[in-house]
């Protein structure tokens, strides 16, 4: 089966200029659509997905046969109505559903990228993606969201245009990776680096594939999306289909076994570089000292009207990281609301079915659009 | 909507930049935005009220108003309204001086402890005062500061705060307090409600 059959794509001849110094000139940019834009074109929405995302926000991917990453929140009647809104998202610039990225053909060697392909950051992956505006002939979007590296994408977007989306609504972000986060990215790609089937980010001209190493950076990176308190209801020291221990380095507890079992099928969807490249992008995001350390003037043209969630046990993105773009915004007078969801499950809370969350995002984005 | 609401919309002028402060559930936020077109933001310590606001599409900040009014610039508000919350703060003056440092103006209304009913159930039943106003009891209340009409006259006056307009609301009607009537408002109304500015 072709792949390729099943992803929309856009190819852009417009030059971008990436943040590294280099320029790409023609490049193509994946992207899926949910419902249908009506005729004054004010039910836009643009949704920017996570690190590991992509495209397929709702219904099944294609590609994976699984439900979209965010098919609790988008979908007919969901919080994200696609019956009322048109809802677009596209595979960032770097990842490995079919945009631009890392295991694409470089056009001038004839030999994939890897290692080779440009660092690209946060600010380049919404100004590729800001094309799709042109392309589906939008002159204003009704909203930009988007949950951790997507609320990055929605604050970088927002701080690029301040007047093309009405509302913003960033989720379980910050405004600046900390140390810590970028601490955890940096093991994902030490352990990717260090299997050596990654060779050099040469892998797939020599049709090896580093999975062992994907799949550890995956394994711990899915750690920082859990919150302990939900681990331990979860798992707790419950053993993997055994009576008692059994006094080897098997998978002996849940787990274990549900980490590994993480790991084995992110290595499937996923690319090892894309990884690398789109944790570096995340690790170099830094609104506040792009304006020399005010990160209100990042918004400073701005009219959008802001909806800042954040949930009580994430503690990758926690409620005081989404607090100070609050105050940024509250600091110049920006529209801007802010809650803090109770939520045992963690970062990956966004994702999940929080019917607190889901239900206020609902209310909101209907609410803001009748108020036009 | 309660008619201390409708009191406090009418001090207020249309077309104005406000902050209500401890919003609760949006009610007062709600009207004002679609009869005054007031550009209105709101803090709300409580999680569940400030679920309600954001559900309404309105732009509320769930916070405590005691740490997070330091986020505002001065004066970026033509009215700020608090409702009375003054007696549930911690540091109640703190709180006002931030509230005339972001408003050109405040809006502060407070349940009067002076009130004959408040004053008779003291004196007769020996126990705290448990009225419409304030329903709590002595152990679960969340009024940690609790004033009179005349305390609060008292407080402004000592601080320069110019009372703007002084009301007292009893059984859905407001008079006037000044210097002359004070004693006599302090025993009769429910609630006080002010206008004042620095």
């Amino acid at each position: 089966m072709n792949i390729n059959a099943k992803i929309k794509s856009l190819n852009i001849d417009k030059p971008l200029n990436l943040d590294c110094g280099q320029t790409i000139n023609n490049y193509t940019l994946a992207y899926e659509t949910y419902g249908s834009l009506n005729k004054k074109k004010d039910n836009a929405i643009l949704v920017f997905h996570a690190l590991t995302g992509d495209q397929f926000v709702s219904g099944t991917n294609p590609i994976t046969k699984k439900d979209g990453w965010w098919s609790y929140a988008v979908g007919s009647g969901k919080a994200v109505d696609t019956d009322k809104y048109f809802v677009i998202c596209a595979n960032v610039i770097g990842g490995c559903m079919g945009s631009f990225g890392p295991s694409k053909i470089n056009p001038e060697t004839k030999k994939i990228y890897g290692i080779n392909f440009p660092v690209i950051t946060i600010n380049d992956m919404v100004n590729a993606q800001y094309n799709l505006l042109n392309f589906f002939k939008i002159e204003k979007l009704f909203a930009v969201m988007g949950g951790s590296m997507g609320g990055m994408q929605v604050l970088q977007f927002v701080s690029n245009f301040p007047d093309k989306a009405k509302i913003a609504i960033p989720i379980a972000c910050t405004s600046s990776h900390s140390a810590q986060n970028i601490a955890f990215n940096e093991l994902g790609r030490q352990s990717i680096m260090a299997d050596a089937e990654w060779v050099g980010g040469d892998y797939s001209s020599q049709n090896k594939t580093p999975d062992k190493g994907l799949s550890v950076a995956r394994m711990a990176a899915h750690i920082t999306y859990l919150s302990k308190n939900g681990l331990q209801e979860k798992f707790g020291r419950k053993l993997q289909e055994r009576d008692d221990l059994k006094f080897s380095f098997d998978a002996d507890f849940q787990i274990e076994s549900y980490l590994r079992y993480q790991g084995s099928v992110f290595v499937d969807r996923f690319d090892a570089n894309s990884y690398l490249f789109i944790t570096r992008a995340m690790d170099y995001f830094d609104l506040t000292k792009e304006y020399n350390g005010n990160l209100s003037r990042a918004f400073a043209k701005t009219k959008t009207k802001f909806l800042i969630i954040s949930f009580t046990s994430d503690w990758l993105y926690p409620t005081s990281e989404n607090k100070e773009i609050v105050i940024a915004l509250n600091a110049i007078g920006a529209d801007v609301g802010f809650v803090e969801i109770e939520s045992d499950k963690g970062h990956d809370s966004f994702l999940l079915d929080v019917p607190e969350f889901l239900n206020t995002l609902k209310d909101y984005i209907n609410n803001s659009y009748s108020n036009n | 909507m309660k008619k201390e609401f409708y009191i406090i919309s009418d001090l207020i002028e249309n077309n104005s930049r406000v902050l209500d402060v401890g919003c609760g559930d949006g009610t007062l936020m709600e009207y004002l935005k679609n009869n005054k077109k007031i550009d209105i933001r709101g803090i709300e310590i409580s999680k569940n009220n400030a679920q309600k606001c954001i559900g309404k599409g309105l732009s509320v900040i769930e916070g405590n108003a005691e740490m997070d009014l330091t986020q505002f610039p001065d004066k970026s508000f033509d009215f700020v309204i608090l409702s009375q919350t003054l007696q549930a703060f911690l540091n109640p003056e703190t709180v006002i001086k931030e509230l005339l440092r972001i408003g050109k103006k405040a809006i502060v209304t407070i349940p009067n402890f002076g009130f004959w009913r408040v004053r008779l159930h003291l004196l007769l039943k020996g126990t705290m005062p448990v009225t419409k106003n304030l329903p709590d009891e002595w152990y679960n209340t969340p009024n940690l500061h609790m004033c009179t009409i005349k305390d609060f006259y008292n407080f402004c006056y000592a601080r320069n705060i110019r009372l703007d307009k002084s009301l007292a609301f009893h059984n859905g009607k407001t008079s006037s307090i000044n210097e002359i009537n004070l004693n006599i408002k302090n025993l009769s109304a429910e609630l006080g409600i002010f206008s004042i500015e620095q």
